[in-house]
């Protein structure tokens, strides 16, 4: 993990006091609404439906265990005992006092955390894929170029008022985890042609009320021209974006009126002037900031272990939570584990503070104290023992925080939706809750295998619904809560939007319609042929039927 | 006229921003930049300060052959959320060598000076409700750079090597 020495530790310092300026004169009526509202934006601050909202930045994902007590904390002393992970991994606190934040944000600084450009027209929170450096098809660990990043992107005086937000994705695999095609730049690790290993740059990804996929804009970029290549897109971005209507402000939508083939015109001239410029990278630099991700010191005797397959053989419950929630890593003797956020009647990407504190103490027993937040509202252990994982289990168990349901269709990607957010048209939680109930029988999930839903509370899209194999978008219509219904999305490496069922479904009908779609997909799926894969195969005209055809 | 901080200090304001067909008033003067360009041949001979005022979607490109003749140059921020004009006072300085004065007019509040001053603006037309004594105070808020921008600052990178070869020198 990344260690703050004492210039990032002063710059944290540094915004801490400044905000606290900003937030007085605020309170004190020197500061109109309008004026605060951009400053407290670029440091996570919203006002919502029944209080602020802070959005605390986890870089990547990446936590130590103090700093997870320190969230924990922070939940028990300023808010209602919870946090929410978010979609970009980060964290968010629903119910502090405006007049607190300041204060909140010095006790993060204490662990080297923040909330700097969390929300506003800025660059955001870079994210990347949460098995990174685990995973034994990396090209390359994309979390120093991750911190390259953030700390380049940090402050920038001439990116902090954009025409919109701008989100930037790392990953190292040809697998996607981090959804980078719908990001507005989506950096891929790449081995050039002379085994090089450089970046695959895409551009102009998105969802919201446009949902476009990232169109390449280079196939392969040097390492040493990231941030200067980085900062030529951003300047084309910050002199020519739309300003007029937010939403058409999204890089997406310059690159589409331009052309991908004219925008890359642009950012390669604008390129060519500062590529050797101080922006470049030296050799020394990424060496030093990888030097931080090195992997732990494995142990080597850990694959001798025999008690986990003899426990898998006595325990099922342990061999179904093994076999849904944990998954390979590179280092034999070991397993990534997925700590699931989504057990019934709980929020997805809900938290309270005791879990967080007794999460902090298993990461230290069992995964080296660091704690990883994932784009799907799930936490992990990433690096357990073998011989581990049952003590683990039984643990995790007794929090609430074993859910046996990783990857299938209770374990839904969700926006907080209308009980919290002043954008919402539509509830999500009750929504989840409905579908929760509903699906109470894991051996039925477990048939299903890998389904994702993906839930929005309106157009804006926090919870992506484009891109989930089942797609639920909240309308409002007569003063009414419905839902628009899409099938076959993906964020993964098969990125593709999905497409709509047909007219909204009424709020208490929604699972009931859900459990028809599942229907038609058990009778038409081929061996082991996943959801996904059946709604590709026989297109969306089955599902319309099953559904409209008995309700009309 | 509106207040002015100038290289850090308090200062006197005696530019007067000419509309297209204002008539020149014997003292110093910007102009749109598209009257700039029709009286360029007029405007380089007058006997004070005389500068163009950028629109925030004009391209600071078109100025490079007139930089030796401007006193300043005027970069505006309609509203304070429109950063297009950190790009242009970048590229003036950064790109195109510029040496006189950057002057941000509009929507100019204490807590986006200091980005305006990295990107290389040196003189300020405050917004009318800002506090001139409380502005002077925001440039050294955040002394910490992690970019180069055209203030001079080494990427941080640079600053870290530097910090490290002190400490390695110090008795």
């Amino acid at each position: 993990m990344y260690r703050y020495d004492e210039i990032d530790r002063e710059l944290v310092h540094q915004r801490v006091a400044q905000f606290r300026d900003q937030t007085q004169r605020f309170l004190a009526g020197e500061l109109s609404e309008e004026q605060f509202k951009p400053l407290r934006l670029m440091n996570g601050l919203y006002i919502q439906t029944h209080a602020p909202m802070l959005r605390v930045a986890i870089p990547y994902g990446l936590l130590s265990s103090d700093q997870l007590r320190k969230l924990a904390h922070i939940a028990r002393h300023y808010d209602r005992n919870y946090g929410h992970f978010t979609t970009r991994q980060n964290l968010q606190f629903n119910w502090p006092k405006l007049e607190d934040v300041p204060d909140i944000l010095a006790e993060l600084a204490q662990v080297d955390m923040h909330a700097i450009q969390t929300s506003g027209n800025c660059i955001r929170n870079v994210t990347s894929d949460h098995l990174a450096g685990v995973n034994a098809e990396e090209i390359e660990d994309p979390r120093p170029y991750c911190e390259i990043i953030r700390q380049w992107s940090t402050l920038h005086p001439e990116f902090s008022f954009l025409p919109r937000k701008f989100k930037i994705a790392v990953t190292g695999t040809k697998r996607d985890r981090a959804a980078s095609q719908v990001h507005d730049i989506g950096l891929h690790l790449v081995q050039g042609a002379d085994g090089e290993v450089g970046f695959q740059v895409l551009v102009g990804g998105g969802l919201g009320r446009t949902p476009v996929i990232g169109k390449s804009l280079r196939e392969f970029l040097g390492k040493e021209d990231l941030l200067s290549y980085l900062e030529a897109i951003l300047r084309v971005y910050n002199r020519h974006g739309r300003r007029d209507n937010k939403y058409k402000a999204r890089i997406k939508i310059l690159v589409n009126a331009l052309g991908i083939d004219a925008f890359r015109d642009e950012v390669e001239a604008e390129w060519a002037a500062i590529r050797n410029g101080a922006l470049q990278l030296d050799e020394a630099e990424i060496e030093r900031v990888t030097a931080f991700f090195a992997p732990p010191a494995y142990d080597p005797q850990a694959r001798l272990d025999t008690s986990f397959a003899e426990h898998q053989t006595a325990d099922k419950a342990f061999a179904t939570w093994v076999r849904r929630n944990t998954r390979a890593h590179k280092v034999p003797g070991y397993r990534v584990v997925f700590v699931s956020l989504k057990a019934p009647g709980v929020p997805p990407g809900d938290i309270t503070d005791t879990q967080m504190d007794a999460l902090a103490a298993l990461a230290d027993q069992f995964s080296g104290g660091m704690i990883r937040s994932a784009h799907d509202q799930n936490l992990l252990l990433a690096d357990v023992k073998l011989a581990d994982l049952y003590e683990l289990w039984q643990a995790l168990s007794a929090q609430g925080l074993a859910h046996a349901n990783i990857g299938t269709l209770t374990d839904m990607i969700c926006c907080p939706g209308l009980d919290f957010c002043q954008l919402a048209n539509a509830g999500s939680i009750p929504i989840a809750h409905q579908i929760n109930e509903r699906f109470d029988n894991l051996d039925y999930l477990y048939d299903l295998g890998d389904i994702r839903i993906n839930m929005s509370g309106c157009m804006n899209a926090c919870g992506h619904h484009h891109v989930g194999h089942i797609g639920i978008l909240g309308v409002e219509k007569h003063g009414k809560e419905w839902y628009q219904l899409t099938l076959g999305g993906s964020s993964a490496e098969d990125t593709a939007l999905g497409e709509r069922l047909g007219p909204a479904i009424a709020k208490e009908e929604v699972a009931e319609v859900i459990a028809r779609i599942l229907d038609v997909y058990v009778v038409h799926r081929e061996a082991e042929e996943p959801f996904l894969a059946t709604v590709r195969r026989i297109g969306i005209a089955p599902f319309k039927e099953r559904v409209y055809g008995q309700t009309h | 006229m509106a207040r002015l901080i100038k290289n850090r200090q308090l200062a006197e304001n005696t530019v007067r921003h000419l509309g297209v067909d204002d008539a020149l008033p014997g003292s110093d003067v910007t102009v749109p930049l598209a009257r700039w360009q029709a009286e360029r041949e007029q405007l380089r001979f007058y006997p004070h300060r005389v500068g163009v005022r950028l629109a925030p979607d004009e391209d600071p490109e078109v100025l490079i052959h007139d930089l030796a003749h401007l006193d300043l140059i005027a970069v505006a921020f309609p509203a304070f959320t429109d950063g297009r004009a950190y790009s242009q006072a970048r590229l003036l300085r950064e790109r195109h060598g510029y040496q006189g004065e950057i002057r941000a007019l509009g929507e100019v509040l204490r807590d986006q000076l200091q980005f305006m001053a990295r990107c290389g603006i040196d003189a300020f037309e405050l917004a009318p409700n800002e506090s001139p004594e409380a502005a002077l105070g925001m440039f050294q808020q955040i002394d910490i750079h992690y970019q180069p921008a055209a203030d001079g600052h080494a990427p941080v990178w640079q600053q870290r090597r530097l910090a490290t070869q002190r400490r390695l020198l110090r008795p």
